[in-house]
């Protein structure tokens, strides 16, 4: 059994084999919203021995109003010119347009259309990724130590009601920050994940057919592609999760985020280490307990394995 | 009794330490607390020395036990007193997948649940789990014995070897080769010892034997097609 490789498509890489870390924190407290960062940061750095090569995470905050769209951007080029970026897509689609950079990442808020915006951004700036979109999620992800991908977009200090994380070894394919998660408007999806999936060319064929459009070969955007189909149908993210059981076939352990939900599910084996946490004020996932272990009240939490092929939810998932 | 603060010591540190005591030493009750989940705690220890850890462990704890007594108070993870080969480790909460793997000997304990793969490929240790076990429990388990007081997952004892299984609750399924065998008084005398030892109160009357069907052993013609 090859229980090695990992992918996700908080978008590290486009298939290739790794050993990753994946963790996630929802806060069912909303007093502790303001301390997300503080609590969600040592999650993910305590992951880097299980990935020191890149890291990257999703965090859901200030959701915007219904007619606009938040997308998160990266740019591998560092003489991006973000400034000229809001006021020239405000001009082309006479809309409003508000960025704020962070890192090497910047967040784009516009009430223009999702789609002309984002067709907009791919016809004048090829170059800038569209890594994440919604009304609340924003993405963040860097090649290095995870302390510095944390340091680079100042986690320690986010506020928010979830997040969730990842942290990747490769042992094949290049650390590169290239390939990254798909286009799904208004949906808020992110989706973390431990393990290979075995039939993801079928699937990606069917999906691609069905309007899904992938940026990567990466078998783990399949499964969020899979996922984003769904949720458009209008399944709810447990419903989603279960199709997944039945369509996707490989080993995975999944950690997924919407608006205002978080789930896990493991595959029917249960070949994925994962561990779940959970007291009257949070529920945690990581890959292994010592991520969880600093969490306030993890000493008295419930604490217990999740069972392979049962869907976890919280929040209205 | 002695205090390893593992936080101050590190898991190299406190390790250290209890290998350190030599037999017979006056001190044989040691207190390990802020395991913070960090793995191969209390490895390799070959002393008769009483072990106490607070709080939850990660990977491998008490691996290769010998002589030690290992007693965890929360979670462990993945790996419990694997290739444990005399002995004991209890946990107090429950243990994730693969508890006491390939161990020898010695009683392993899980007041509450075991994940999948419990006593996979165990060669003689006894294992005595308060809650319900995972699918693929006892998988190629060779000699010793499995109790489980609760229910047991799906494919239970799958390419068992000549372990032998007891469970309380319901079973979702066997594995290959594994069978239900009948309660003979030896097998009530040995469970009563078991539950004893591992001071579990349970009645060995509502059990049922598992084991092998002994049909793995010899290649059968008939399957020569699959080759």
């Amino acid at each position: 059994m090859r229980c090695w490789r990992d992918a996700s498509i908080l978008g590290m890489h486009a298939g290739g084999m790794t050993m990753c870390g994946i963790v996630g924190l929802y806060l069912k407290d909303p007093t502790l919203q303001a301390s997300l960062g503080e609590l969600f940061a040592p999650m993910l750095i305590e992951m880097t021995d299980r990935g020191p090569d890149s890291a990257g995470f999703a965090i859901y905050r200030d959701p915007v109003s219904e007619h606009q769209t938040k997308f998160t951007l990266a740019s591998d080029d560092p003489d991006t010119d973000w400034k000229a970026l809001d006021t020239d897509l405000a001009r082309a689609l006479i809309c409003q347009a508000r960025l704020d950079i962070q890192g090497d990442h910047a967040v784009l808020v516009t009430d223009a259309d999702a789609f002309a915006a984002q067709a907009w951004l791919a016809e004048s700036r090829p170059r800038i990724r569209v890594v994440g979109s919604g009304r609340s999620i924003e993405i963040f992800k860097q090649t290095g130590l995870p302390k510095d991908v944390v340091e680079q977009f100042k986690l320690t200090s986010a506020h928010g009601s979830h997040a969730i994380g990842h942290t990747r070894m490769a042992t094949e394919s290049a650390v590169t920050t290239a390939g990254s998660h798909p286009f799904a408007t208004g949906l808020d999806l992110c989706l973390v994940h431990n393990g290979s999936l075995s039939n993801h060319n079928h699937l990606r064929r069917k999906l691609e057919r069905d309007g899904i459009v992938f940026q990567t070969e990466n078998d783990t955007e399949v499964a969020a592609g899979f996922m984003t189909l769904n949720l458009r149908r209008g399944l709810s993210l447990h419903a989603a999760l279960e199709a997944g059981l039945v369509e996707l076939d490989g080993f995975y352990t999944f950690c997924v985020g919407t608006a205002d939900g978080f789930a896990v599910v493991r595959d029917p084996f249960g070949c994925k280490h994962a561990v779940l946490a959970e007291t009257g004020e949070w529920v945690a996932m990581a890959t292994e307990y010592r991520a969880i272990a600093h969490l306030p009240g993890a000493d008295t939490a419930r604490i217990w394995e999740p069972e392979p092929h049962k869907i976890y939810t919280w929040g209205s998932a | 009794m002695p205090k390893l603060d593992l936080k101050e010591l590190g898991v190299r540190g406190v390790n250290s330490a209890l290998h350190g005591i030599p037999n017979g030493a006056n001190e044989p009750d040691w207190l390990i607390t802020n395991p913070m989940g960090q793995h191969a705690i209390a490895c390799g220890l070959d002393a008769p020395i009483e072990v106490t850890i607070n709080g939850h462990v990660g990977f491998y704890c008490g691996g290769m036990n010998q002589q030690a007594g290992i007693t965890i108070h929360g979670h462990a993870g993945v790996g419990i007193a694997e290739n444990m080969m005399s002995g004991q480790v209890r946990v107090m909460g429950s243990a994730s997948d693969s508890a006491g793997a390939t161990a020898h000997g010695g009683l392993l304990v899980i007041e509450g649940d075991a994940s999948s793969r419990c006593g996979i490929s165990m060669k003689g240790v006894d294992i005595v789990v308060g809650g319900s076990v995972g699918h693929m429990s006892g998988f190629m388990a060779q000699s010793g014995h499995l109790v489980v007081c609760g229910d047991a997952s799906d494919a239970l004892g799958d390419s068992i070897y000549e372990a032998i299984m007891f469970v309380r609750g319901k079973v979702a399924s066997l594995g290959a080769d594994c069978v239900e065998k009948e309660m003979r008084p030896e097998h009530l005398a040995k469970l009563a010892e078991l539950l004893n030892a591992a001071n579990i109160d349970a009645d060995p009357g509502n059990f049922r034997r598992y084991g092998s069907a002994r049909t793995l052993y010899n290649f059968d013609i008939d399957n020569a097609d699959a080759y």
